[in-house]
Parts: C-alpha cells; structure tokens; sequence
C-alpha cells in the first residue's frame, strides 16, 4: 500500500521535474539557462528510464545526454551566442498558431492514446537487464550495432571536416 | 515497481507532453541552438515511449531497450554534425538567428 503510494509520488514529481524543465528549456530568454535546464530535464527523463526499471538505459542516458550531448550544446552556445545581449527577440513571430497546433496535438496524442486498448499484461520487470541487453547486442543485434559504430564514427570525421578553419 | 495506478497509458502521456513541448521550441525559437535542444527534448519524449512499451508489453524482449540505445547514439552524432554546421553559419554570418539564415532561399 504504502509502497504504491510512494511509486505513484515519485512518478509524479520526477514527471513534474520532466515538463516543468521542459517548458523552462523552450521559453528561458537567456540560452544558458535553457542548456542548464536542458541538463535537469534529461536527468529527470534518466529517472523515468529508472521507474521503467531500464536501469542501463538510465547509465547511458545520463553518461551519453548529461555527459557529451549537453556539455556540447553548452560549448555551442559560449562559442556562438552573446550572452550579454539577452534583450532581442527570442522567438518568431508564429508563437500563437504554433501554440494553437502543439495544444490540438497534444489533444489528439492523449485522446488516441488513451482510447487505444493496449495487450499489458500484469508481467513483472525483469531483473537481469544489463546482461540480457549485451548479449542481444553482441548476438541478435549485431550488425545495427556495428553500422551506428560505423556512423559515428562518420559523424565525427565529418563534424571535424565541416567546423574546422580553412 | 509497477504499482497498481502507475500503468502504461501515464508513461505515454508525459512522453506525449514533452514531445509536444520540444515540438512547440522548434516552431518558435529563433536560436539553432535553442532548436536543436528542443529536438533534443523530442528525442528523449520518443526513447520513455520506447522503454514505456518495452517495460510493459514485452519485458522479456528488450526490444524496445535497444532501440532506445541506438536512438540515443544517433542522437548524439546529430548533435555533433549540427553544432558543427550552427558553428560554420556563424562564422560565415555572425548570426545564428534561423529566421535569418534564408540565404538557400534564392
């Protein structure tokens, strides 16, 4: 009972953290306080994977999104923005069609989700995860796994070729 | 875990509500980087469905795991090449305004 009830508070104020980081992220005027909030918010997306019981999606999100992705957009924006200068306008003018789509999006999203019957079964989380995980990756999943080593290894010679001085 | 009241349809919603968050920051922010964050945002709102669905319909399988691992990987090597390319515009442009940069337009 109680455990439930404790199950429920923690999805609750770990999706709290989720959307209220994630409004942060699109409307702070300032764009370091959008990065560190970008920062929270993948933190607080790491604690979902954890109630989810992923539990090394959660490592590597946290490694991969906190570690590389966000330091790499905060690198972005010391060597790209003026900080200083936070008093221009931040968005387009199509604020308010594009409120009107996102909110009848989000309408459409929660009424199909929320109608469609989906097959869960009461099925218990599985406890070895890690280990399940790697070997499907070293056996069944192999070749994804060699062509995305392969592409990032394209993304990184071709980030270097595009942003070096020449 | 997986209590009574927390079931799938939550997971669904809230990644539904941060998909249609980072979808709102790319329509209307005007910094690329800003715009890359919020895409950002929407892959992270695309991986809870992925494990969501995974944890519930078939958690022997890890299939939707995996494909949450690969989604991240990508992400991470579009966001290397985009900064790359936000880098270069604002070194030829002294900008990096998106609404400015139409110079593909003509």
């Amino acid at each position: 009972m109680t455990d439930a009830f404790l199950t429920n508070l923690a999805f609750y104020v770990i999706s709290f953290c989720v959307i209220a980081g994630g409004i942060f992220v699109v409307s702070s005027r300032n764009l370091f306080h959008s990065a560190v909030f970008l920062v929270f918010t993948l933190f607080s997306v790491a604690g979902i994977f954890v109630m989810l019981s992923a539990y090394l999606l959660a490592a590597i999100q946290v490694l991969v999104y906190v570690g590389a992705v966000a330091m790499l957009m905060i690198f972005g924006v010391m060597l790209t923005t003026q900080l200083s200068n936070v008093r221009i306008r931040y968005m387009n003018e199509q604020v308010w069609p594009a409120l009107l789509i996102c909110a009848g999006f989000l309408a459409l999203l929660v009424y199909g989700l929320t109608d469609t019957p989906f097959a869960t079964g009461n099925v218990a989380a599985p406890v070895e995860g890690a280990k399940a995980i790697g070997t499907l990756l070293m056996t069944k999943y192999v070749l994804p796994f060699e062509m995305v080593s392969v592409l990032l290894l394209a993304a990184l010679v071709g980030a270097i070729v595009i942003a070096k001085k020449d | 875990m997986g209590s009574a009241t927390i079931g799938l349809n939550h997971f669904l919603v809230l990644s539904g509500i941060l998909f249609t968050i980072g979808m709102f920051g790319v329509l209307t922010r005007r910094n690329a980087i800003a715009v890359l964050m919020s895409t950002e945002l929407m892959f992270n709102a695309v991986n809870i469905t992925l494990v969501a669905f995974s944890r519930y319909l078939a958690p022997a399988a890890f299939t939707g795991q995996i494909v949450a691992f690969f989604t991240i990987i990508i992400a991470a090597a579009e966001a290397t090449v985009a900064l790359a390319i936000v880098l270069l515009i604002y070194r030829s442009f002294q900008g990096i305004n998106v609404d400015r940069i139409n110079f593909m337009k003509w």
